[in-house]
């Protein structure tokens, strides 16, 4: 007969095996490689030393959190608006929205080429309106839009389903208080929807730091972590240092997250 | 000293009515007059229609096209809810999660700009009253359902507004501590002398606080009076089995009395018809000897409630009657009795169609 006690270790045991087998000695494995190149240890350090790898490690940095921020504020007034009006074409419309969530990167990559490539959309209008050709889709406003497209519609769907939760005595009650439309949303609305925020935005954020698809078929004049991973990792056959990069990709993911939810904790736990 | 009397506004519901978008008609052509100062209970079942009129009044719902909201004779119809100046207490507190207790009391006051010092001051004042005092400081999540109740009506009040609405503010609550509260809230909005607009389908409720009762039914007024009126002379059928408990009697009159299977009941005043319907509250009726008397049944249950008890008595009319008795009678089931009932506690009802 077991103890409860040993029972509930006999229970976590096929856990513990899953998680040891798929993700801690993988992951150990990639720390101890990240240290097997000709500099060792300091091989960690190169990834802030070394002005390539730092130059692109702030790149993916900043484009990400533009990304974030924008799809959010984005993602927000669109799941606002789309769960609180009814109007003819709504089902339609958020399908569209949402349509994109099955895309890999690399054909939301190629959509970009198509609008603001050379032979794209916005090249053409623009060198009929200003005889001048606009292509950005392979500097980064090419990769920011690519990763705008990407995030947006998982945003979307969690903002929208925050909202639909949300009491409607709660604005009802702010504004038989005297709190203008604008204040409600300042006040009610939006620290409300916080939690929702900070979970869509974690994705959004890891999800722009890691993309590859997207960054493989438009960075071909900038360069993304991943993508400089991917590049040291098969054409350079530099194990050492594409490990070392990809645990610094994690780290300052986690990092910057770990950040972002401390400062927008104590909003979480009020709203909560 | 009261905090809010004086602030009171007279409210006039002129031919309101309400059909919502999908075609429901929640409430028929109402006009309705509400005293500077005066409590008026909304009562009715569930789905009459009652929620309907207190959003009409404070401003979330249109009413039907026609349909005017006037506060103190202005026309209030097309205003929005935040320049009306109501304070509303909901079901559901609606307390906002993200704001502390004192933050929440304080909100109408932040919007309309009073000064951090005069705020604080008036937070105090409205703590005290509402008894929850130390819980200032706390998150809303930690309150107790009956303290939340306390913050949400603190809240309301503190714009001092014209007109208070509540929708079920005691609902949500276990029985005793509503029978406590509901004391309370009573000898606050005396204190207050506030006009108030409350909303209920509990009758014990409506009875203490309302100055009047309105008893709605379908979406339609069914009835209009002091808690008295209502209960001692009610309308019609519906609203004498609303209120309290009431035995309804179907039976012929003959010159002034009901012809019943266990005897005659005379009534007040004269008149003969063929299918009078009356009413007879339990506590009305006295149970006597059975020889000598006019009306007479057979003790079916007794059930011992302490404060009194009540006899289910057969025979003496077509239905069942139910008795509240004085806790002091002996009386066994099976047992033949006497009825004795005041002509003037026999109300005699419109017959339905
Ligand atoms: N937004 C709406 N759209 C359609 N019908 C509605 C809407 N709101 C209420 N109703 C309907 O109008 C009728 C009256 O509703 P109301 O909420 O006023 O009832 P109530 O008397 O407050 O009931 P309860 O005691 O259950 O709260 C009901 O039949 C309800 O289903
Ligand atoms: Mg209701």
């Amino acid at each position: 007969m077991l103890s409860h006690r040993s029972f509930v270790w006999f229970c976590l045991l096929p856990l513990g095996v899953v998680t040891a087998a798929f993700f801690l000695l993988p992951m150990a494995r990639l720390l101890v490689t990240g240290a097997e190149g000709p500099q060792g240890l300091a091989g960690y350090f190169a990834i802030l030393s070394e002005p390539r790898y730092r130059a692109t490690l702030i790149n993916t940095v900043l484009l990400s959190i533009a990304t974030t921020v924008t799809t959010l504020i984005v993602a927000t007034i669109a799941g606002i608006f789309l769960q609180r009006h009814r109007f003819p074409g709504r089902a339609v419309l958020i399908a569209m929205l949402t349509f994109p969530l099955a895309f890999p990167g690399v054909v939301v990559g190629f959509m970009i080429i198509l609008l603001a490539g050379r032979q794209g959309l916005i090249g053409d209008i623009t060198n009929r309106l200003v005889g001048e050709k606009w292509v950005f889709a392979y500097s980064i406003y090419g990769l920011f839009l690519g990763y705008l497209y990407f995030s947006i519609p998982r945003v979307i769907l969690t903002v929208m389903a925050a909202v639909q939760k949300l009491d409607p005595g709660l604005e009802e009650a702010a504004r038989s208080l005297g709190a203008s439309p604008w204040a409600v949303q300042r006040d009610v609305v939006l620290p409300a929807l916080v939690p929702a925020f900070v979970a869509s935005g974690a994705i959004a954020f890891a999800t722009a730091m890691g993309a590859f698809g997207t960054a493989f078929t438009l960075a071909t004049n900038i360069d993304v972590l991943p993508m400089l991973i991917y590049t040291e990792f098969t054409l350079a056959a530099n194990f050492a240092t594409s490990a070392a990069l990809s645990v610094g990709l994690g780290v300052i993911t986690w990092c910057i997250l770990a950040l972002a939810r401390s400062f927008t904790g104590g909003a979480v736990a009020a709203a909560g | 000293m009261s905090i809010v009397s004086g602030h009171g506004a007279a409210v006039r519901i002129e031919k309101c009515g309400k059909t919502f978008a999908d075609g429901t008609r929640a409430l028929e052509l109402a006009t309705l007059d509400i005293a500077r100062g005066e409590t008026l209970v909304l009562l009715g079942p569930s789905g009459c229609g009652k929620t309907t009129m207190l959003r009409i009044i404070a401003g979330l719902e249109l009413p039907d096209p026609g349909g005017k909201v006037l506060f103190d004779g202005k026309d209030m119809t097309s205003v929005p809810i935040e320049r009306r100046n109501v304070g509303m207490v909901f079901q559901s507190y609606a307390l906002f999660p993200n704001m502390s207790v004192a933050e929440n009391i304080a909100y109408g006051l932040k919007i309309r700009g009073m000064p951090k010092a005069e705020r604080t001051a008036r937070v105090a004042e409205l703590v005290d009253l509402t008894n929850i005092a130390g819980l200032e400081n706390r998150r809303i999540d930690q309150l107790s359902g009956g303290q939340r109740q306390r913050v949400a009506l603190a809240r309301a009040v503190a714009i001092r507004p014209g007109i208070l609405l509540l929708d079920e503010p005691l609902t949500a609550l276990d029985a005793a501590l509503r029978e406590r509260l509901r004391s309370e809230l009573n000898r606050l909005l005396r204190a207050l002398g506030i006009t108030t607009i409350y909303v209920t389908h509990d009758q014990a409720e409506a009875m203490e606080l309302g100055d009047r009762v309105v008893v709605m039914r379908k979406g339609a007024i069914a009835q209009i009076g002091s808690p008295r009126e209502i209960y001692f002379a009610p309308k019609d059928r519906f609203v004498a089995e609303f209120i309290g408990a009431a035995n309804i009697v179907e039976a012929p009159l003959v010159n002034g009395q009901l012809v019943l299977p266990g005897g005659q009941l005379p009534i007040a005043g004269e008149g003969s018809r063929g299918d009078a319907i009356a009413m007879i509250r339990p506590e009305t009726i006295r149970i006597v000897a059975a020889d000598g008397s006019s009306l007479s049944g057979t003790i079916d249950s007794v059930s011992f409630i302490g404060d009194r008890q009540r006899f289910v008595i057969t025979g003496a009319s077509h239905k069942p009657l139910t008795v509240d008795a004085p806790n002091t009678i002996q009386a066994k089931a099976g047992e033949q009795v006497g009825l004795s009932i005041s002509p003037d506690a026999v109300r005699l009802l419109p017959s339905e169609n």
